[in-house]
Parts: C-alpha cells; structure tokens; sequence
C-alpha cells in the first residue's frame, strides 16, 4: 500500500514546553492508525500539527507526496483531509441536515453558493450520509436538540461528507456509552475502503478492536509503532500503561 | 441516546411556526399606507424611517449573519452622502439614474478597501481588531469632513435639490414610495443572499469560523464580499438620506451614527433581516414621540431601555415572538423539507 501521510521529526514547543519531539508518523492508505499513550503525551497535538489546527516548530508534513507543512487548514481540507476535533463542534442552531449540507459545499465555488446551484444535487448525499449514521429521523431537527452521542455521529458525518482521503478522529467516542461506541466502530470500520483513518482515542477496547496500526506516544515522543498484536507485546509500552495511566 | 436539549422558550413558544414572513408583510402595508392616512410630515418621517432601515440592513448583514463587528458603517453611507451631494453642488448631477449607482459603487469601493485591509491579511483579526479598525476608519472619515473647506467643513454641503428623473422632481409621496421600492428590491436580494448556500456558510462562519476552515472554507474571502455588498447598500441608504435630509454634515459619516445604527440592530435583533427594521421604527418613532413631550430626560430613558432589551433579550425584541430555528433560517431545498413531518422541520418552535 502507498504511504498516504508521512510526518517527519515533528516538534511542536509550546514556550518553554516541548509537547512533541522528533516524532515520525507513517499512514497507508486503507489503514485505520490508533495514536495511543498517556495523558499529556502529544496525541492531539500531533493531530492539530496534521490537520494544520497547530503550526509545528520543526518537521514535515507530506500528504500523498506533496509538503503541506506550511498549508491552511482549508488548503489541506481540500487537499482530501479531514478531522473531527475533541470537542464537538457542530453548529447547534442549525438542522442536522444543514450541518451536513455545509460540510459537502465546503468545495464548491463562490458563485455556486451564491446562486446555490448544488443544494439540490446534494440534498441527496446529505441524506444518504445522515441514514448511514442513523440521523436520517433526526435531519430536520436542530443539532443542538440530538443526544451527545448523536452529536458525534453527525460530526464524523460532516467529517466524511467531503469525501476525503484522510480522516483524523480525536476522541471520537468520549462521552459515548459501551453500545454507541460500539456502533461506532461499526460504522467506522467501512469507510477505510476509500479512506485512511487517524484516531486519537484512550478506551483501549475500542483501539483494539478497530486499529490495524498503533503508535505509542509518551512525553512527545515515539515509544513504539506496531500492529495491535506487537504493542500488546511491548514491554516498554506496558511499562508506561503500568506506571502512568 | 435519549438525552435531548434545547425546546421553546417564552413568547416565542407560542408563536405561530412562521412569523417572519407575516412581519414582513404586515410592516410593508403599513409603510405603502403611510401616505394615505398621515400627513406630509410624517411621510417624511416614515421615509427616514425606510432609509434607516436599509442602512440598518447592512450592518444586520456584516454582524448578524457574517458576525463581523463594525462599527464603522456610517463610513460608507455618509461617504456616498458625500458624494452624491457634491455631484449635485458642483455639477448639478440629480438624476436618479447617476445618483443610485454612484451611491451604490462609492459604498461598494469604501466597504471593499477596509475589508482588503482589515479582513483579508494572513492572519485572521480578531474581534476587536476589526471593530477597532472600522471605528476608526469611521472617526478618520468624519474629522476629514469636517476640517475639509471642499467639503463644506463643519457645515456639512447644504442645500441640496430634489432627486430627479428628467424634469421630474421626486418630492413628499413620489420620494417616498421611490425609496420604499428600492428598501423591498434590496430586502429581496439580502433575503435571497441569506437563504442560499453562501448564506448558510456565512452561519457556519458566523458561529464557528475556525471549524470552518477543517471544511474547506477560506472564511476572509465570504467575510470579505460581505462586507463590501453591505457597504454598497449603507452607500446606497447615505445617497438617500442625503436627498431625504437635503443636506448632508460630517456626522453623518461618523462615530455617533455607526453606533446608532448598531443599537437599532441589536434592539430589533440581529441575525434577521427584519428585526432590524423594527428596531429602526421602535427607536425611532420613541425618540420622535417623546424626545419633545421629556427632551431632558428622554436619552436616559431611551439609554435604560437599551440596555434593558439588551441585558433581558441579547437577541432583540424580535426574539419575544420568533424561535432560534426560525431566525437561523432553514437550507434544505423544499424536496427535502417536504420529505419529512412539519414537526421536526421546525424544531424548538414546534
């Protein structure tokens, strides 16, 4: 498989604090890569460096071979990457269906939405998105009204809805019961078909069960990169869990 | 799953699943029959009115729907003030059809010039940054008019004549009807621009800018044009009122005037675009009816009930009647909305 990501010797210094540290990152593409490691280790951090939400102090960033490293965030969205943040974010006085609408136009053209010559074309795939993640019932309903859990959904939906290559996921079940967390591996699993998943995630069930990759960070830097199987392995790793978490 | 939020609050709970449209309706007869039933005086007052409000528009457009804080609009409509009335001082140019589009192209220019400078650097500004920026723009426009001798310094540029079209001169009714077309055709398009897909970006931008760039959003560019189309409809509202006062002065460019103009929209409420126009008239007409009956006391009433609407209902009094899924506006083409039960399509005021 072709490396779709890679992130060179990334450093990230906040003042005095360095929260990342030479940290090397490789993602294939149909891969589903879990960033695991102590509170306080880089994990977001490293996110926000990809995504572009954060500047990173030294390092490179290349998504499918180009250096996006000094790129905007809008510039890497339409480049094919994607992230949902820690903290939803989804707009609460608008419908579900609108959230979902302006996450899929989020390409087009001035003049597009100015005459809103695509509304009904995606009226369509908002649909089909909010029925994928069992919001269809709720499309007319302000997003603010949907359950937590729902409210999560509906953001991996608007994550998803431009169709990128690369999703990245921070914390996509915090708050979410054992059956919504469930459910959302379910619905995660699918999509690396045509798209390669980043998770930042600390339920360590979860990881397991949906990561084909994990990188263990500590104190911003790597501690070891592996299938699930080898971490499990990892004496250095189950050092830091043992002592740490 | 189950936990919901959100749900009607107050009035607005009780209030019919569509209100805005009826407002809408309801203020356009009043201000077509205004001519019928009043004397001239208060056809020129409700054409103040109508003016005001159009210029109360754009500010609704750049904070309400774009949240960009200006305080600087009265730049752009007292600049086209300006304008217009030296065309018709030093080339006795009043014809309606110069007078509009130069009303309208000096606005456009002087909004579009303060965007590229304010909104459109690498960094996005911040809140502050902007409203700082745009009040001072708007300070350093006044005292130009007013140290100026071709301006007409601290007087201002009087005397100016009727607006025209051919040999007719647009006086009383004529003018007031005139300006009421051009406020409904404005109104239209502001609506038309608000509901479209542009509109619902500017509320994603409005609420979340920073998320909107995860999206694909260049948030600057659309804060950018719609700070300009708003500078061209406060140009437009300033050639007016300069034919409506028939003299224009260098308040009318400045500080005192933007700010005005923001607290009739934060009365009224903002993020609609006819809850500004109600402001407008409420303040108005208050400050018309009592400003003579307690002239000593009248700015501190006026001062407290401000504040009172603004500490009670952040949203403006439109908020009383109105829910918060009907004033954020609903995107679905109709198939969709069609598509599901009339009870979800509302939301909280359902």
């Amino acid at each position: 498989m072709a490396t779709l990501l890679e992130a060179r010797g990334i450093g990230k210094l906040f003042g005095q604090l360095r929260a990342l540290d030479g940290v090397d990152l490789a993602v294939t593409a149909g891969e589903i890569h879990g960033l695991i490691g102590p509170n306080g280790s880089g994990k977001s951090t490293l996110l926000k460096c990809i995504a572009g939400a954060d500047r990173p102090t030294e390092g490179r960033v290349v998504f499918e071979g180009a250096d996006i490293t000094a790129t905007s965030p809008s510039e890497r969205a339409r480049a094919g990457m994607s992230m949902k943040f820690q903290i939803t974010s989804v707009l609460t006085g608008l419908t579900a269906f609108d959230n979902v609408l302006l996450a899929l136009q989020g390409r087009d053209g001035l003049r597009d939405l100015i005459f809103s010559r695509t509304r009904g074309k995606l009226a369509e795939r908002v649909m089909d998105l909010l029925e994928r993640f069992h919001l269809a019932g709720h499309a007319g309903e302000a997003a603010g009204t949907l359950s937590h859990g729902e409210q999560q959904w509906l953001e991996i939906a608007m994550a998803l809805a431009p169709e990128p290559r690369l999703l990245l996921l921070d914390e996509p079940t915090a708050g979410m019961s054992l059956e919504e967390r469930r459910a959302t591996g379910e619905l995660l699993r699918p999509i690396v078909a045509h798209c390669a998943i980043v998770i930042v995630e600390h339920d360590l069930d979860f990881i397991r069960d949906i990561c084909d990759v994990l990188t263990v960070l500590d104190q911003g830097r790597v501690l070891e990169t592996g299938t699930v199987a080898a971490i499990q392995e990892s004496e250095k790793v189950r050092e830091v869990y043992l002592t740490r978490v | 799953m189950s936990t919901r939020r959100g749900g009607p609050r107050g009035l607005a709970a009780l209030a019919p699943r569509r209100l805005i449209p009826w407002l809408e309706i309801i203020l356009l007869v009043v201000f077509l029959a205004v001519p019928v039933f009043l004397p001239d005086y208060l056809v020129d007052f409700a054409s103040r009115l109508v003016i005001l409000g159009l210029f109360a528009l754009s500010f609704d457009l750049v904070f309400g729907f774009a949240g960009i804080m200006s305080f600087g609009q009265a730049l752009f409509f007292g600049g086209a003030g300006y304008a217009v009335a030296l065309l018709a001082r030093d080339h006795d140019v009043t014809s309606v059809l110069v007078v509009i589009p130069v009303s309208v192209a000096v606005g456009l220019v002087l909004g579009a010039a303060v965007a590229a400078f304010l909104l459109l650097g690498r960094h996005p500004p911040s809140v502050i940054f902007v409203a700082l920026g745009t009040l001072t723009a708007a300070f350093a426009g006044e005292e130009l008019a007013r140290s100026w001798y071709y301006l007409g310094g601290q007087n201002g540029i009087p005397s100016i004549p009727p607006l025209s079209l051919g040999g007719y001169q647009f006086t009383g009714i004529a003018f007031h009807y005139g300006v009421l077309g051009i406020f409904v055709l404005v109104y239209l398009g502001c609506r038309a621009l608000v509901r479209s897909q542009f509109g619902l970006a500017l509320v994603g931008i409005r609420e979340q800018e920073e998320r909107l760039a995860f999206l694909g959003y260049h948030a600057p560019v659309f804060k950018a044009i719609v700070f300009s189309i708003a500078g061209a409809i406060a140009g437009l509202a300033g050639g007016l009122y300069a034919y409506q006062q028939g003299f224009v002065w260098p308040s009318m460019i400045g500080v005192v005037l933007s700010t005005q103009i923001v607290l009739y929209c934060l009365f009224g409420g903002i993020g609609t675009l006819v809850g500004p126009a109600l402001g407008v008239i409420a303040i108005e007409s208050f400050t018309y009816v009592f400003s003579d009956q307690f002239p000593e006391i009248w700015p501190i009433l006026l001062g407290l009930l401000l504040l009172l609407v603004i500490l009670v209902r952040p949203s403006g009094v439109i908020s009383l009647f109105v829910g918060e899924r009907e004033r954020m506006g609903d995107f679905r083409p109709r198939s969709a909305r069609r598509a599901l039960p009339v009870a979800r399509r509302h939301g909280d005021a359902a």
